[in-house]
């Protein structure tokens, strides 16, 4: 497990990165190697649907963010100097972190007591449904409502970036 | 004014990638119940295809071919798509999204009843919602809209 872990601080330094640097296209190309390292980490988990999904969802999202960032300079806010505003991070990131590893701590180990919906999933899928991706199973069969939900959100989600953006009646 | 898009080698490569990418999409679609994948990575796939000849072509020449009208109807299409197969489960076994259609045996194409249907319908729902998306965004970008102007 320990490239699991190293992808994870690769993520971390990453995402620092994104956040410190000055010119917006370092930024965004920071930012997707976060989503790469996300990407390898599904695949180490076994999930290959999510890394699929994540990879294809990554390059679309780098894609619109560099067609908005490029030549944009945004005006940079640096904090320097405040001790307040570091103590108070500090301490923050403290509480945070124990209670983050209180929360972790009494989570079961990755996958090993199998739950009882999961494990009549794993069992019955191929049986009951006749896919046998059992994930495509799950999303479309046995919880086809929260698919078309999500079907929905994302119509919406259409609709509404397509009002905002239209050229026709827009009044300059 | 220079020619739109990017230059001749871009558009030469993006000629022979652009199906192949679009062909990829179609495997993930259909094989969506069989193996990873399925209609949402699909839609984003065939989406990606387009935008791949935005990005090569200039937004004008895809315009001719595909207008933002075609693209809201297919979604619209996918999304009434994807109402019917979860209709068909009420109207013929009693249950909406009921799995009505024969399985046919696992690991054929043509098995899990309606789980491919839905994957077709959420395949046109994503890759066209997603494309309009970039559309409009790509459009917003046209700095000078002689027309839009002369008219208002």
């Amino acid at each position: 497990m320990i490239e699991f872990h190293v992808i994870l601080i690769l993520m971390i330094v990453g995402a620092i990165v994104a956040m410190e640097l000055e010119d917006m296209l370092s930024s965004v190309i920071a930012l997707g190697a976060v989503g790469i390292g996300l990407t390898l980490e599904f695949l180490l988990l076994r999930a290959p649907d999510l890394a699929i999904t994540q990879l294809v969802v990554e390059i679309l999202s780098l894609i619109i963010l560099i067609r908005a960032t490029v030549g944009v300079r945004m005006p940079q806010e640096r904090i320097k100097g405040r001790v307040g505003y570091f103590i108070f991070a500090l301490i923050f990131s403290a509480i945070f972190l124990f209670f983050s590893y209180k929360a972790i701590a009494e989570l079961p180990v990755f996958g090993v007591p199998l739950m009882k919906m999961g494990s009549l999933y794993i069992k019955e899928a191929v049986a009951k449904t006749g896919a046998t991706n059992i994930v495509a199973a799950i999303i479309l069969d046995f919880r086809g409502y929260d698919t078309l939900g999500e079907a929905t959100i994302l119509f919406t989600s259409v609709i509404g970036v397509l009002a905002v953006l239209r050229l026709q009646g827009r009044k300059e | 004014m220079k020619e739109a898009g990017m230059t001749l080698i871009v558009k030469r490569i993006t000629k022979i990638t652009v199906s192949l990418i679009f062909l990829f999409g179609v495997y993930i679609v259909l094989h969506g119940h069989l193996t990873p994948g399925g209609g949402f990575a699909g839609g984003v796939i065939i989406a990606l295809s387009f935008i791949h000849l935005v990005l090569a072509f200039g937004k004008e020449v895809t315009l001719k071919r595909i207008s933002q009208t075609t693209v809201s109807v297919v979604e619209s299409l996918g999304g009434i798509m994807f109402w019917g197969v979860a209709l068909l489960g009420l109207f013929f076994g009693g249950y909406f999204f009921l799995n009505v259609l024969p399985k046919g045996r696992p690991f054929d194409l043509f098995s899990s009843g309606i789980i491919i249907l839905c994957n077709i319908a959420i395949f046109l729902k994503v890759g066209a919602g997603l494309f309009a998306i970039f559309l409009g965004l790509a459009l917003l970008k046209m700095p000078v809209e002689k027309k839009e102007g002369e008219s208002k």
